[in-house]
């Protein structure tokens, strides 16, 4: 990787770690779902500073640039991000399907009594 | 009140049925002294009150939750309610009341937990449009490779059952968008004996089917997808 690249990528990881702290300070992002979220700016600031790390991960996956590698793994971390998503909201549908027949449930035991 | 001495209801899920509802609803009352718990999916029409006018219990959904959850609903009403036996059918007019009796009847002997009303064995002359056909007769030899048991009619909604088949209607295990064929099959690894009723059932002109649109592809994958993990899931998984 260039300098240039290396200080590009090391801002933006920074720049997501403390935009994501910052979120979960205020209480805008839960702990939960911010876990995702920092492991990539951890691993996009861990692959910037340390290079063999990176040289090691683009030999063992093929990959002929590092810079390949870094996308790689972003594209993989957004994925489990949105299948994460996906099963919360299955979940959360469930729950609110559970809500809405105990409302319809609850509304009938009151009328009929 | 109930005045049968087994506690039966008849559970009618319904989605802006107003007009139809009403016919339903005394159609029913022709062949059974049974209560009818009418669920309105969040319709916006008068189905509820129609309903309300001619006796039946009925519970508001306060959003349409779609086919499955609006029959759950009644499922867990009808528990809650200490009803022992429960028939469930459509709203529209499509399902012959006079056939209850009929499904009723080995439920109640204990000859079986679940009977379903077909179309097919005898009785009636119900043709259904081309691809639904070839849809039913797919799953129809699935379902029998899976179960060993020949249903003929394995999409039917018009089905009679005894609390344990309830309850597990009720529980989340239930598919509840689009309970159809996958449901006999997770009915068979729970090891619910079921067996078919002749029914006969009216093709419905001038309405929405709920296979419409792309539903039908939908459909097939997740009747496919459900039946393949329930495959996966251990034997009697849920069991009541």
């Amino acid at each position: 990787m260039t300098l240039h690249q290396k200080i590009f990528a090391l801002v933006l990881g920074i720049g997501m770690l403390v935009v994501i702290l910052e979120m979960v300070r205020r209480r805008r992002l839960g702990e939960e779902y911010s876990f995702l979220w920092l492991l990539i700016g951890v691993g996009i600031v861990l692959l910037v500073l340390w290079q063999g790390l990176l040289e090691w991960l683009t030999r063992l996956i093929g990959a002929v640039v590092p810079t390949t590698t870094i996308f790689i793994f972003g594209i993989v971390i957004l994925v489990l991000i949105n299948l994460h998503f996906s099963v919360k909201i299955t979940k959360l549908s469930r729950q609110v399907k559970d809500l809405t027949q105990q409302i319809a449930l609850l509304r009938a035991d009151k009328n009929m009594d | 009140m109930n005045n049968e001495p087994y506690r039966l209801a008849v559970i009618i899920p319904a989605y802006n049925e107003a007009g139809r509802i009403t016919s339903t609803i005394s159609d029913v009352r022709k062949y059974t002294g049974s209560d009818i718990i009418v669920i309105s999916d969040g319709s916006t029409d008068g189905t509820a009150e129609e309903a309300r006018a001619l006796g039946a219990k009925v519970l508001e959904l306060p959003f349409n939750l779609g086919y499955g959850a609006a029959l759950q609903t009644g499922f867990k009403y009808a528990l809650e309610r200490g009803y022992r036996y429960a028939v469930q059918m459509d709203a529209d007019g499509q399902h012959d009341p006079s056939a209850i009796q009929a499904l009723i009847e080995p439920v109640l002997k204990g000859d079986a937990d679940m009977t379903l009303g077909s179309r097919f064995l005898g009785g009636g002359d119900y043709k259904a449009p081309f691809a639904r056909r070839v849809g039913m007769a797919l799953f129809s030899v699935i379902v029998r490779v899976i179960t060993g048991r020949k249903v003929t009619d394995p999409t039917s909604g018009f089905q009679a059952m005894n609390k344990r088949v309830m309850k597990f209607y009720a529980s989340d295990a239930y598919p509840v968008d689009y309970p159809d064929a996958d449901v006999i099959i997770m009915l068979h690894r729970r090891g619910f004996t079921f067996r078919e009723i002749p029914v006969t059932m009216k093709r419905l002109h001038g309405k929405v089917s709920m296979h419409s649109g792309l539903r039908p592809f939908y459909y097939t994958f997740k009747m496919f997808l459900s039946i393949f993990v329930t495959l996966l899931r251990s034997k009697g998984e849920g069991k009541a």
